[in-house]
Order: structure tokens, then sequence, then C-alpha cells
């Protein structure tokens, strides 16, 4: 029987009467049920306010206890080797690494991608990701980790081992107080409960400096600042005076001023426990901050090992010495000679403006996020010129907006208030059309190589892309184009038919900046081109940069937080906090001789890769810091 | 993690800069893959999705080929109208007495039809609404989802709100209502159907559009001036073409279904026109006199959805990395078919019991140096 037969059979009227007979009868059941409902959630509410404003916490009892050891190893690498079964076959990460690591000692373990440092790392805490079989032994303590039942190493894990992670943000769950993940510490452990546990929490944050912790830990991660997470971070690791800290990249996401102040922490806490520190950086300059010895790795080997001082200044390997040779260099220590020449010289070069304008001109340029109706100055009152093959540098922390400038000048925001004069032009106040054609004279490179070329055009089509969009040549000569361009950036031209997922990240931002260069653009910005590549790749990335310029002599506008890649390539420099522009001048001027305190912060907190040295700079900040009244944790 | 095998070890190390061992590694780069070379590597390699496809091109080319189409003739001398005297009670003579087809393989109705034939033209019937819903539905579903995602602001919220529209009506109301509205046509049943069942694609378009557009080389192509029907039809739909694909398979899927059941409550496919749901709907009664009637059709819908989503599992394992498996962890014929413990099991007997973990061969996804970010374990770095 289908519905249609049913449909028809229905007696309307019938239903009709029905309804009508039945009067309608008010009932209280469900108002009671909802009513119930209310009044538990109620008191949920009004209790647990009461229980937290009420309950008298016993005194906290926290405090860093020295670490025994019971052999003289905290921490021992035997022969490890790991090896990942992946679609196209077996992957060697680790090609048998042995070292060791003492008791409050700090050993880093410097290499690039692909090194296999993190690899190495994560055999420690068993957090090899599925696919891997590890071979060799690594004793923690004279126990063997690799041998243990998963339930034992529960036990050590956040006991007697624990890691410190890169990203402080993702660390962290989002949805718990950080008082829940700092008891819990405790609690899986059965050192402390309840109250005991929140009490000692307390303590804890109180001694890696975070202020009001009383108030402040019945919080949620995304209310701390990124610097305050990382210390919650380090709180949660050193919460059981473990023997042993995995600190994967522990200052790799901070600011430079942040990971100062990290790095300070750590310090102190490990002199404090005498715990030992397994340090995984790329950043040679931590290293001299903190390392006593370093082993550096390179394609899965150990190629290296010995106390800082030697490896950062009479490296052996030829590996190391380029690694070292490839890291850019900041001079920042200046005389008072050489600073008042500067000055003198500063003072005597007059900024004239070139006879066929400048290529790119920003005039109290004030920019604005829009969001739901309402905007947000992000950047306000910046001004800057820049000539023809020049490199204006625009340097400042995460949220100084100066990837905010960039995006304006490629047209990705619309301009709030001032003036953007592209070749003279003011770019806000032309008509689409015309603003159209002057993408022309601009090429771009972003940060991430990983997203910043379409994977599913082959790099011959990536890099014509420009010439496409603008009706340039005809598909012999835009080849014939990308061929040349792909000879300037020192790629096999065969690679034209390759897709982007073939390349590693220094190609296919070398790809990017062909992409740039494919229309000859008169201005050229790149937004962080280097920060996501090793060193030694940066180094032939910003090499091959300053060559296209002084071929290409193309302006550009250069968006870094690093000051030593500054240092190597702009001309002129513009420091940035908080979308305010802080000190705009040529590079020596800045770099050498910086009036603001904020640049002189900036510059103090950068680490050098030499110990001596970096001691003294560590000293002369802790110096700098208090003569401007800030506080030093 | 980069891919390099044991034996170029000794040249990497000769080479102490990273930079030069990762341009002798793309010199040495044999054949390159593009990624629609990759995803169909990966779809051919999924036992269950190549039976499906196999299963569902022989039903395909069974159905259209038989009877044949319009004016074209088929292999089989019987049509789906023609009555004929009732042999042997309609009883079905595939492999009866030593013949493969016989006279009347799936026996005849109670006026003498062919059931083979009338099953047939069904499956063409069912066939044609479900590729034709599947592609209308789709193109509906990736316009509105597309220009929704990239132009966002009023567009958006007029195209999100609309597909809402659609959303909070019941399906199956709505297509009984168009459906009546056509009455009986097979090609216009289908084009409505397709304007009911595009809403889920839409919305997932318009996801992918939106993470799309946050890409970089995305904010590369507004920069250097292209314009938004470039950027749309050559950056982002072709990468959101994973989603596009697989749920376009899974719409076929309900849409066979969507039919089928139509036409079992009588507002589908109707007399003189058959499709395999509402042959089912016909002879239902008959389920326990004549159960050949009911159960072929009902078989042939089994076949054709199942297979359809065996194909669309097959599609979304190789287009989402997150989905790369390999080694024993690959899925084969049981696992597909829900039977994964039984075989791991007995793999698990034969290997002898308390492995450590970690040894090789029980990998569970691979992840190429290039998207890191698909990697759960490992972190994201910004350097």
């Amino acid at each position: 029987m289908s519905l249609m037969t049913i449909l028809a059979e229905i007696d309307y009227e019938e239903l009709l009467e029905d309804a009508e007979g039945q009067e309608f009868i008010f009932s209280w059941e469900p108002l009671i049920i909802l009513g119930i409902a209310l009044v538990i959630i109620l008191v949920y509410l009004i209790a647990s306010r009461l229980l937290r404003s009420k309950k008298e916490l016993p005194p906290g009892e926290f405090h860093l206890e020295k670490a025994e050891f019971e052999t003289d190893k905290a921490l021992q690498f035997q022969d490890v080797k790991v090896t990942f079964a992946t679609e196209f076959g077996t992957v060697d990460a680790v090609r048998g690494v042995s070292f060791d690591v003492g008791p409050g000692e700090v050993v880093a373990v410097v290499g690039e991608s692909g090194s296999g440092k993190s690899v190495t790392s994560s055999t420690t805490m068993g957090l090899t990701a599925e696919n891997a079989s590890i071979s060799g032994e690594v004793f923690l303590d004279g126990k063997n980790i690799t041998q243990m039942m998963p339930g034992a190493l529960r036990g050590l894990r956040g006991n007697e081992i624990s890691m410190v992670f890169q990203e402080p943000m993702t660390a962290l769950n989002p949805v718990l107080k950080v008082s829940d993940q700092l008891t819990e510490v405790f609690q899986i452990h059965g050192k402390a409960f309840g109250a005991e546990a929140l009490a000692k929490s307390i303590e804890l944050l109180r001694s890696v400096g975070i202020p009001d912790p009383e108030n402040r830990i019945h919080e949620y991660p995304h209310q701390f600042s990124g610097g305050q997470r990382q210390r919650i971070v380090i709180a949660l690791a050193v919460a059981n005076n473990p023997k042993v800290i995995i600190a994967d990249e522990p200052t790799t996401a901070l600011d430079v001023t942040v990971q100062a102040e990290i790095l300070d922490l750590m310090r102190r806490l490990k002199d404090e426990s005498n715990t030992a520190i397994l340090l995984i950086t790329h950043n040679m300059g931590v290293v001299a901050d903190m390392a006593d010895r370093v082993v550096v790795m390179f394609q899965g080997e150990v190629v290296e090992q010995g106390p800082v001082k030697q490896i950062l200044r009479s490296p052996q390997h030829p590996y190391t010495q380029r690694l070292l040779d490839a890291m850019p260099e900041l001079r920042s220590e200046t005389s008072a000679e050489e600073q008042t020449h500067i000055h003198a010289e500063s003072a005597a070069y007059e900024d004239t403006e070139p006879e066929d304008g400048y290529a790119l001109q920003g005039k109290d340029l004030a920019l604005a996020y829009k969001f739901r109706g309402r905007s947000n100055r992000v950047v306000e009152g910046v001004n800057f010129a820049v000539k023809r093959g020049e490199i204006l540098g625009l340097v400042g922390e995460s949220g100084s907006g100066k990837s905010t400038i960039a995006k304006a000048v490629l047209g990705l925001l619309e301009v709030d208030d001032g003036e953007l004069l592209i070749r003279g032009k003011n770019l806000p106040a032309l008509p689409r059309q015309e603003r159209r054609a002057l993408r022309r004279e601009i090429g771009v490179v972003f940060q991430d190589p990983a997203a910043s070329l379409d994977p599913r055009f082959p790099i011959g089509d990536v890099i014509t892309e420009p010439m496409v969009v603008h009706k340039v040549g005809t598909a012999k000569e835009r080849a014939a184009r990308a061929k040349e361009l792909l000879d300037a950036v020192k790629l096999p031209t065969d690679v034209i038919n390759r897709y982007p997922h073939e390349l590693s990240g220094g190609q296919r931002q070398r790809i990017s900046i062909a992409r740039a260069m494919s229309l000859s653009p008169s201005i050229l910005i790149a937004d962080e081109p280097t920060s996501a590549l090793d060193v030694s790749v940066q180094a032939r990335v910003l090499e091959m940069f300053a060559e296209l310029q002084q071929q290409f002599e193309f302006a550009c506008l250069f968006v870094t937080h690093d000051l030593a890649v500054v240092d190597q390539l702009a001309d002129q420099i513009m420091v940035l906090e908080k979308g305010r522009m802080v000190e705009y001048g040529r590079k020596d001027q800045i770099l050498r001789a910086p009036q603001e305190d904020y640049t002189k912060r900036l510059l103090a907190a950068a680490p050098v890769p030499d110990p001596d040295l970096q001691a003294k700079r560590r000293q002369a900040r802790r110096e700098l810091l208090a003569a401007q009244g800030l506080s030093l944790d | 993690m980069s891919e390099q095998t044991p034996n170029t070890s000794q040249t990497e190390q000769d080479m102490a800069d990273l930079a030069e061992v990762e341009d002798a590694k793309l010199q040495a780069k044999g054949v390159s893959l593009s990624q629609s070379q990759l995803v169909r590597r990966r779809f051919f390699a999924h036992k269950p999705a190549v039976i499906s496809l196999i299963l569902l091109a022989f039903l395909t080319v069974l159905a259209f080929s038989s009877i044949g189409y319009g004016i074209i003739p088929g292999w089989w001398d019987k049509t789906f109208t023609a009555t004929g005297p009732v042999l042997n009670g309609g009883q079905p003579t595939m492999f009866q007495d030593g013949q493969i087809l016989g006279e009347h393989p799936f026996g005849q109705t109670q006026m003498g039809q062919d059931f083979f034939a009338q099953a047939m033209y069904g499956m063409q019937q069912s066939l044609i609404i479900a590729f034709v819903v599947g592609i209308v539905s789709t193109m509906i579903g990736v316009v509105v989802g597309a220009a929704a995602g990239f132009f966002r602001g009023w567009i958006e919220s007029l195209l999100m709100r609309a597909t809402d529209m659609v959303i909070v009506v019941p399906l199956l109301v709505l297509a009984a209502i168009l459906g009546q509205m056509v009455a009986g046509n097979v090609w216009a049943l289908a084009l409505v159907l397709g304007c009911v069942t595009w809403t889920g694609l839409a919305r997932l378009v318009r996801a992918e559009i939106l993470s799309l557009r946050e890409k970089e080389y995305v904010s590369a192509a507004i920069a250097m001036g292209a314009s938004p029907t470039r950027i749309i039809l050559k950056h982002m739909l072709p990468n959101s073409v994973g989603v596009i694909i697989v749920n376009a398979t899974f719409s076929i899927a309900a849409a066979i279904l969507l039919e089928s059941t139509l036409s079992f409550l009588g507002l589908g496919v109707q007399l003189p026109e058959v499709s395999l749901g509402s042959l089912v709907d016909y002879y239902q009664g008959a389920s326990t006199t004549r159960p050949w009637l009911f159960w072929f059709p009902g078989l042939f819908i089994i076949a054709i959805a199942l297979s359809v989503n065996f194909i669309g599992d097959g599609l979304r394992d190789a287009y989402d990395p997150r989905q790369k498996r390999v080694g024993d962890r690959r899925p084969g014929l049981l696992q597909a078919m829900g039977l994964r413990g039984i075989n791991r099991r007995g793999k698990d007997r034969t290997q002898g019991a308390g492995e450590a973990p970690g040894q090789p061969g029980q990998a569970t996804h691979v992840v190429s140096a290039a998207e890191p970010k698909s990697n759960p374990l490992r972190q994201w770095r910004k350097k």
C-alpha cells in the first residue's frame, strides 16, 4: 500500500471533530522538571563560588628540591637507531647516536631539519610515532627506557623525566583551567591532592614568575601571554622535581625579548634543582646562552660533540664549521667613537628624493582590521620611503603590525587612513582597474614555504602565473622566462615539470622568489621569507636575494623578526612596536647607535653564538633593564 | 624526516651542507608524480574500492546493453512490458536444468512479463537518476559553496540562509512534493532531486574555500592581481577537489536510496516507468509467494549503493593525507567489510604475542616532510 492510498483514506472532518473534542489541559509536570534543573544549576554555581572564596588554602610548601641521582649519568643514549616505515619504503631518521647528559648539565642537540634531533629526544619519553622502530638503548639514571612496559614508562613521565614543548598554546589544554592542569601533575603521581595540590601549584606558579598566582591560577591558558604560557609549561615540567627535562625548541615560537626571559628562568630553575636538561634547538645563540656541552647532528648522525666553547669557537667537523659560518651575524657592540661617527654620518646623510620619485612611500599610514562592522586600528602613523634599489627592513615582535603593512602594500588590506604611494601613485585613491595594473610592479615572497605554492600547479606554471594573469607574452616566451628565472635562483631547469611537494622548503622559497621576479617588478615585498628555513638554507636564500637585488634593482620591504638578517641585507630599518613606529633610520644608526629604549632592549635580547660574549651580553641586558626601571623576571 | 634511502647516506656525509644535500636529492629524483597521479595510485591500492568500481561498471554495462536504451536494441530479446505465458509458475530459470540464463533468468511476474527485462529497465532508470542527481547536486553545491566562501559578506549571508532554508525542510517531504509535480518523468525527477540534495556539499565546499582563503598561495594570487574567477577556478576548486569528488560519490549512493524510498512510497517513478525502488514497492506483497520479484531489485539496490559507497571510501583515503595508510594497515577486503578484528587477531597469533611497541610493520600512517601539519606527533615549527 503506497502513501497516496493512505492519504486518500484520511477523513479530515473526523479528525477535526476529534481535535475539537479534546480540551487543552494545563499541566505542571514539565515546568516542575525545568524548575528542578534550574535549581541544580544555580546551587552548583553558588556552591562553586562559595567553595573557592571560603577555602582556606594551607600554606604553600612547594620548593624545588635537588634532584638525586643514583648514577653519574642522568641520561644516556647508546647507539640509538630509529627507522620509520613509510609509503615509499623505510627512512632512517637516526643512525646510531650515542651521547650522555650528566646531572645538572645542559646538553644542546643542534642540527637542521631532518637531522633527527627531535626524533632522538622523543625516544626518551617513548613518544615516537607508531610507524617507528627503535634499536639501541636509552638509560635514564641507569634504568633502560627502551625495554620498559608502557605502564612503567607512564610512571616515569612527568615524574622523573618531563618535557617542555615548542608551542605553549598547544601544549596547554585550552578548555581546562591552569589550576586543573597543574594539580593534575601532582595528583597523577600521588604527590599531593585536592587543596594541598592547589596550594603547591600556586607556589609553583610563583616560582616561575607569574604575578598574582592566587587569582590567576583559576584562569584559562588563553588569558595569559605567550611568554607566561611557556612559563606555565615549564612549571608543569619542573613540578615533580624531575631528573631530566627535555626542552624541544622551547623558545622558537617566542619573541626575542621573551626568549631571553624564558632562558633566564630555565637557567635559574636548573641551578636550583640540579636537573639535567636536554635542549633541542637550531639557534646557536640559545646554545651559547644555555648549554654546557653541544652535540651536533646531521642527517641522523652525530658529527661532533664537545664542550660549548670548543664547538662554537673551534669546530672540527666541516658541517659544524659551515653551520656556524651560515649564521647571520648581528654586530651591535660599538665603541663610543664609532657611535659618534655613526651619528655624524647619519646627520650628514640627507634623504633626498630621487628624480623619479620614491618607489614606495607611506605617509601617516593607518591600517585597521574590520570585524563585524567594527574596525580595530593595528597600525597608526607610520611614515617611510624606499628608493629604487634599497631595502627597508621592518623589524618588530609579534603583534607589532609589520606584516600588516606588507599586506596593505600588497592590496590584501584596505588602507584606513593616510597615503600609500607606489611609484608616486596613491594606491587607495586609484580606481580598481589602475590598481590591478599597478600590481605588476609588486612581487611578493611569503613566509611559509609549504603554503606559498599551489600544490596542484607544476613549478613552471607557478613561476609564470603573474605573466598569465597580466597577459604578458606567448606560451613559448613564458616557458623561456621560467627557465631563465630558474637559472637565476640556481635550480635545475628540469624542475619546471615537477610539483611543489617534491621540493624542500628552501627550494620552494627560491621558486617563490622566481615567481615574484617573473614580471621584473620594481617593488618586492618579502614577508619573513627565511623564518621557516634552516640556517644554511637561509644563508643560501639570502645570498641569492642580495644577488637578485643587485641585478634587478628593486625596492624592497623586508619584514622580519631577526635582527641579524636585517643587518645582513637592509639599507634602512624601521622598528615597530604595537603598531607604532619606534625608530626609523639608516641601518648603522638603528643597530649600532639606537636612541629608543625599546630598540635597545630588542638588541640586547638577541643572543649571539659565542658563550663568553653571550654571558657579557646577558649581564649588559640585565643592567639595561634595571636602568630602564623594568623588572628582571 | 627527509625521505632518503640508506645507500645515499655516504654521499650525504661528504656534502656538509643541508642546502647541497637537498639540491642533490632533487637532481637524483626519478619520475615526478602530480597530486592526481598520487591519488590515482593510492586509489588503485584500495582493494574494496577497485572491486566496487569493477562491479558498478559491470552492472551499468549489463543494465544498458541487455535490453538496450531508447531505440538502440540490446542483446536480450524480451521487453519489460511484453506479457507471455507464465512458465513453471514464473520461477527463475537461472542455473536451472543445466542452463545459465534460460528463458526467464529472474522469473516472471503474475502477468507473465519477463522479470529480467523489468529489473534491467528499473536499474537503468535508477542509475540515470543516481548519476544525474550526483552531477546536478554537486554542481549547485560547488557553485553556492564557492561563491559564499570566496566573497563572504552579504553574498555569503544570502546563499547560506538559502541553504539553511532547504535544510530545515525535511528532505523527503520536499522531494515528495516536487516529485509529484514532475509526475513520472525520470529525467525531470532526477533534476528535481538534484535541486534538493546539494545543501551538504555547499556547506563543505564553503568551509574548504574558507580555509583555502588563508593559504599564502591564494594571497599571492590576489597580490599579483588575479581575478576572483581565476582564483576560484584555478586555485581553490582544484585544491578542494578531494572534498567535492568524495561527497559527489556519497551523494550518488544517497540518491539511489532516496529514489528507492520515494518510489517505494509511490511518490517517485510512476507506472508505466519502473525503477528498482518501484519494483520493490509493486512486488512487496509477493515476497512470500514469488520472493524473487522482491529480492532481485532489492539486491541490486544494495549492490549499487554499497559499491558506490566503497568507491567513495577509496577516494577519501586517496585524497586525505591524514588517511595515508601503509603496510598491513592498508585496508583489505576483510577490514572494509568490518571484519578487521578477525584478520588482525590471526596475524598477531602467527607473529607471537608480547611484542614491544614500535616494531616495524606496525605503521599506521606516513607523513611526508612536505606536510608536517598532517602529522599529529610533529609540531609545526615557526622559526
